[in-house]
Parts: structure tokens; C-alpha cells; sequence
């Protein structure tokens, strides 16, 4: 993704953030404009290294990362047709996320404001996340309420302001991208759960099984999804008891129905009781086809504006933390060379 | 010539800036405390302290492993950043080696060894050649009685330094035949300083390189791999 750098008038000076990301597996880069024009958005996956190992390795991450940050920054820029000189700040994702993997990121985020004077802005990855959806839409504002889903995280958040979060919900075991990929492994798609799942759902019918959809005695708007991966997985115990063959499509699409169904329903009740006009999903799971269509259909029906990224903004990138940034950058938020990682960073803290 | 230098491979965080001639600062911390956390804030330090301007700054020299795998990409991403951010290339020295250089100009053989944990030292032999160090044995992961066993059949007289030396002490004093001391105090630990001095004579030899092309030396697979190479192995014995 590449824009044009303009010369446009702009009364506002413009701030450009060079971003880092390494949280998980994947290393990226980007030069973000004012915290909505994305000028270069460099990401290099290690899918295929881990893929060799069913899942992520956090050493093999943390090496990988080391192997290619300087090159994806440098890209980075050289696709930005920029270099740090017309920068204004460096950004960088410090938690939450793989500790090691995390701390690459940072430790050259550090490195380069320490030798070029840039100030230093640590991001929340979430929040990175939640503000992949200004990126390309110009006209959202907070507040609005947003459904984080990825293979590390599913948090329903309320964004009062920019900078400040309410945590409605959150996952009480295993994120809905980690349920995919545990199920998938299960039905022997292999990793990456996410993709392969909502391809071969569809493929199969949604409602062939009737799998639990969770809910959290006393906290509305948490998630579970341990018990559905179990359930899944007994259902498949139990086929292959009975000698039954296992259509792998319905299984896929009535499991991915049951997640869908639970993410929908818990956003829209959330978005009843606090009378949400304005509506975004946001990470890797928010590019899943069916939870973006069914929580389309279910905004639509309630007048409720729906915003989605586009699936490069969705998985882990450093345009998002570029955007995150921006926002504290104007608020005049500096980290300072003490930074850490944390890897079990909360929404809100610092 | 001045350079930035850094080693947090270890327990120790070192920091040093330095010409051929002269220390002109080193910062170092034998504390245990978070590298992530202090390594830069101690480079900022020294800076300030030496009256310096990053732009002054040649080259940056760090110890390349091997060490603790998080010491090392804490290290490595710190001098890949700076030499990103000045277009300054990188020196990456064997952590040994610069170990062996605080005591360049001693009689005999040098052998470094740092606690590698699983019952092993990270160690190497070295030998003052007066104005560079000499390697006898290569870098390694190794027992340090199995260590003290190659010392006693080179036969001669051997200074020992570093936590690994301290860590297996009793079975090194069980095993060695040879002549053998360690290290003074102020001396057996990484310096920056030290780390500097190596790297001036890498640098001579034309051994730095474009920061973007540094990764560190781990000398040992992740966990992962090593499992799987295991099961290949296993595999395609049966």
C-alpha cells in the first residue's frame, strides 16, 4: 500500500511517525502522514518458517525479527521516498506480545531515536489494532465501539477519545483466532487456523452442527471459546468412536458460525446499552468473510455505521502503531530510553 | 576514529566510547538489572558524559555472541539501530574473544569462559600476540571440566576469567593439571573498553560490516529446531 507523498496545503504542520511492529511474527515498517495517510507499509511474514512447527516459536521469531528489521525499515523509508531526516518521530509496539519478539522491536526503535534525536512513542498493540480503521476512513472519530479479534486477543472496547479506552469484554481462555487454529489443526488444515477455516467453510453448511455458543455467567460482554474448542473436538472424538466420516466443510462452517454468532450478538448488545452509532472491527480475525458480513448485516439492520480494514490492516502490520502514534505524538506523549517490552501489557496502561 | 561500544551478551551491561588512544568513557553494570532497560540509558550517559554529538560517532562495536539469546538481540538491535540511524557501519566482535582482550599483554593462555547454563560455559583459548589476540580454540559451548581437560593437554600456563570460571570453579580446580590463576577482579568481566580495543583491530582487518547484514551467534539452535533435527535424525535411522 502506497500513496503519493503530496505537497498538498495543509494549515497543520504534517507529522510523519516511522513505525515499528514485531510482537508476534511478523516484522513491518511504515511511514504514516498525520496519523491517516499511510506513505509505505512494509510487512515481511515468517508464516512459512513457523508453519514448519504448527505455530508460532517464539526463539525462531525473535531471531527471524533480528534477520530483517534493519531491511524492512530501510524499505520501509525507500518506499516512503524518504529518509529519517523528514520524520518526526519514531513509533514502536512495546507489549502486549512475545517478550523476545517484542524486544527487538523496541530495542532498535530506542537505538534509532537515541542516535537520530527523533522523539520515541511506545504503542499498545491493541490500540494499534482499533486505529488501523482511520487509515482508511478519513471521516471516523471516536466514539465509536470496536471488536479486537486476533489469534492473541478478542477485546470489545469502547473508544471514548483518542488515547482512552473502556474494556466492555474480553476473551476469559483462548482468543477467537486461537480457537480457529486450534480447531483447524484438529480437522488437519494446519496452520494458519484463520484463513484455512474460512476457506473451507464455505464450502460447508453452517447449521449441519449445532456447536455451544458461550457466555460468561455475570460479565456480558466477556468471551469463551475454550468450550467450544473442546466441543468441536469431542464431536470429532466422537465420529471417529462411531465410525463416522467427518465432513471437514461442516465442521469448519458450523464452528466458525458458533464464534460469529457469539462475537455479532456480544457487539450488538453492547452497542444497544451504550448507544453505539459507529461500530469497527480490527485485527487478524477481523478479515474472517463471514464475521465481517454477518456483523455487517447485523449494523446495517440497527442503523449502526460499520467499519472494517482492509485485510493487509487487519493482520499485524506497523502502519496501525504509525496511526497509534500519531495520536500521542499530538497529545505529547515521549517514551523515554528506559522503555521495556511488556508482553502482557494492558488497554490504557502506560 | 571513535567508537560506540556495547556487550549485554552476559549478566553484565557495558558501554564504552573510545579511540585507538583512549577510553574516554566506559559505563558498566555487573547488576543483574534489565539490559532492555539500561544498556541505552547507559549509552546516553557516556555520551553526555564525553561531551559527544551522536554524529561524532564512526563506527559501533558490539560483541556478536555468543551469550544469552535475549542479551544478544537486545545488543545487536541496539547497534543495528544507531548504525541504521548515522549510516555508520557495525563491528561485531566474538564476545569471547573481547573477553580475553582485558587481559591483552599476559604471559600464557587466556581462557574466558561465561556461564551458559544446561551445565555448560561459553569459553575459548586465546593468547596475547602484544597487539592483537591470537585464538588457539574457536569460541564454543562446552563443559568446563571437558574444557579444563584440552587445557592440560596444551600443557601450559592458563589465566581463567569470567561467571563461567566462577561458576564451576571447584571442578575446574578438581580437573586442571596445568599452572592456572584467575583473572583479577576489575578484569574478569566484560568491559566496553575492551570490547572497543577488538574491535580497532577487526576494523583494521577490514571486518566491519553494513549493520543490516549483522545477526547474532547463538552457537545453539533454538529448542525447537534442535527437537525437530532430534526427530529427523531418529527418523531416518529407523
Amino acid at each position: 500500500m502506497k500513496n503519493e507523498v503530496n505537497g498538498s496545503p495543509v494549515n497543520d504542520k504534517i507529522i510523519r511517525i516511522l513505525a515499528i511492529e514485531s510482537s508476534c511474527d511478523e516484522t513491518a515498517a511504515s511511514v504514516v502522514e498525520n496519523g491517516r495517510k499511510v506513505l509505505s507499509n512494509v510487512i515481511s511474514s515468517q508464516i512459512d518458517i513457523h508453519t514448519l512447527y504448527g505455530g508460532v516459536v517464539p526463539e525462531i521469531a525473535s531471531r527471524s525479527h533480528m534477520e530483517r528489521i534493519d531491511q524492512v525499515i530501510t524499505k520501509a523509508l525507500e518506499e516512503a521516498g524518504m529518509t529519517l531526516s523528514d520524520m518526526d518521530a519514531v513509533g514502536v509496539t512495546y507489549g502486549p506480545g512475545l517478550v523476545g519478539a517484542l524486544l527487538v522491536g523496541v530495542a532498535e526503535a530506542k537505538a534509532i531515536s537515541f542516535a537520530s534525536g527523533l522523539p520515541l512513542i511506545g504503542v499498545h498493540h491493541i490500540e494499534g489494532h482499533i486505529c488501523a480503521n482511520y487509515i482508511e476512513n478519513p471521516e471516523l472519530e471516536p466514539p465509536f465501539a470496536c471488536l479486537v479479534v486476533s489469534g492473541g486477543h478478542t477485546h470489545l472496547v469502547m473508544v471514548k477519545d483518542y488515547g482512552e479506552y473502556e474494556i466492555l469484554g474480553h476473551t476469559r481462555d483462548d482468543a477467537a483466532g486461537e480457537a480457529f487454529d486450534k480447531v483447524a489443526r484438529a480437522v488437519g488444515l494446519g496452520y494458519p487456523g484463520g484463513p484455512k477455516i474460512d476457506k473451507t467453510a464455505r464450502e460447508g453448511n453452517p447449521d449441519a452442527i449445532h456447536f455451544p455458543r458461550a457466555k460468561v455467567a455475570g460479565s456480558a460482554y466477556d468471551f469463551s471459546f475454550s468450550g467450544l474448542k473442546s466441543a468441536v473436538l469431542n464431536y470429532l472424538n466422537g465420529a471417529k468412536m462411531k465410525g463416522e466420516e467427518i465432513c471437514v466443510p461442516d465442521v469448519a462452517a458450523s464452528f466458525q458460525k458458533a464464534v460469529v454468532d457469539v462475537l455479532v450478538d456480544h457487539a450488538m448488545a453492547a452497542a444497544g446499552e451504550y448507544h453505539v452509532k459507529k461500530l469497527a472491527i480490527a485485527g487478524g480475525v477481523a478479515s474472517n468473510s463471514a464475521l465481517r458480513s454477518a456483523m455487517e448485516d447485523a449494523c446495517n439492520k440497527r442503523g449502526i455505521t460499520f467499519y472494517r480494514p482492509s485485510p493487509v490492516l487487519c493482520t499485524d502490520n506497523a502502519a496501525m502503531i504509525g496511526s497509534a502514534a500519531y495520536y500521542d505524538y499530538i497529545r505529547g506523549i515521549r517514551s523515554g530510553f528506559d522503555l521495556n517490552a511488556v508482553p502482557n501489557l494492558k488497554l490504557g496502561e502506560r | 576514529m571513535l567508537i560506540m561500544a556495547l556487550d549485554s551478551s552476559g549478566v553484565t551491561a557495558t558501554a564504552a566510547i573510545a579511540t585507538p588512544e583512549k577510553i574516554i568513557a566506559e559505563y558498566s553494570v555487573n547488576n543483574k538489572l534489565t539490559h532492555s532497560q539500561t544498556l541505552l540509558p547507559m549509552l546516553e550517559e557516556i555520551r553526555r558524559m564525553a561531551g559527544l554529538e551522536m554524529k561524532d560517532v564512526d563506527a559501533v562495536a558490539l560483541t556478536g555472541g555468543p551469550g544469552s539469546f535475549t542479551g544478544l538481540r537486545i545488543g545487536s538491535a541496539t547497534a543495528k539501530g544507531i548504525a541504521l540511524a548515522l549510516q555508520i557501519p557495525v563491528i561485531s566482535v566474538p564476545t569471547l574473544e573481547a573477553m580475553a582482550w582485558n587481559l591483552i599483554g599476559r604471559e600464557g593462555l587466556i581462557c574466558p569462559m561465561m556461564d551458559a547454563r544446561r551445565g555448560q560455559v561459553y569459553t575459548g583459548i586465546y593468547r596475547s600476540r602484544g597487539t592483537y589476540m591470537e585464538t588457539v580454540a574457536d569460541q564454543m559451548a562446552a563443559d568446563a571440566a571437558e574444557m579444563a581437560g584440552r587445557l592440560n593437554e596444551l600443557g601450559e600456563k592458563v589465566t581463567l576469567l569470567g561467571d563461567g570460571a566462577d561458576a564451576y570453579l571447584d571442578r575446574l580446580r578438581e580437573t586442571l593439571t596445568v599452572p592456572w590463576e584467575m583473572a583479577p577482579v576489575h578484569l574478569a568481566r566484560p568491559r566496553a573498553g575492551a570490547v572497543a580495543m577488538c574491535a580497532f583491530h577487526y576494523w583494521e582487518q577490514g571486518k566491519a560490516v553494513n549493520g543490516s547484514e549483522h545477526v547474532p551467534t547463538y552457537l545453539r539452535l533454538s529448542q525447537a529446531e534442535r527437537v525437530r533435527a532430534e526427530k529427523e535424525h531418529s527418523d531416518e535411522q529407523q
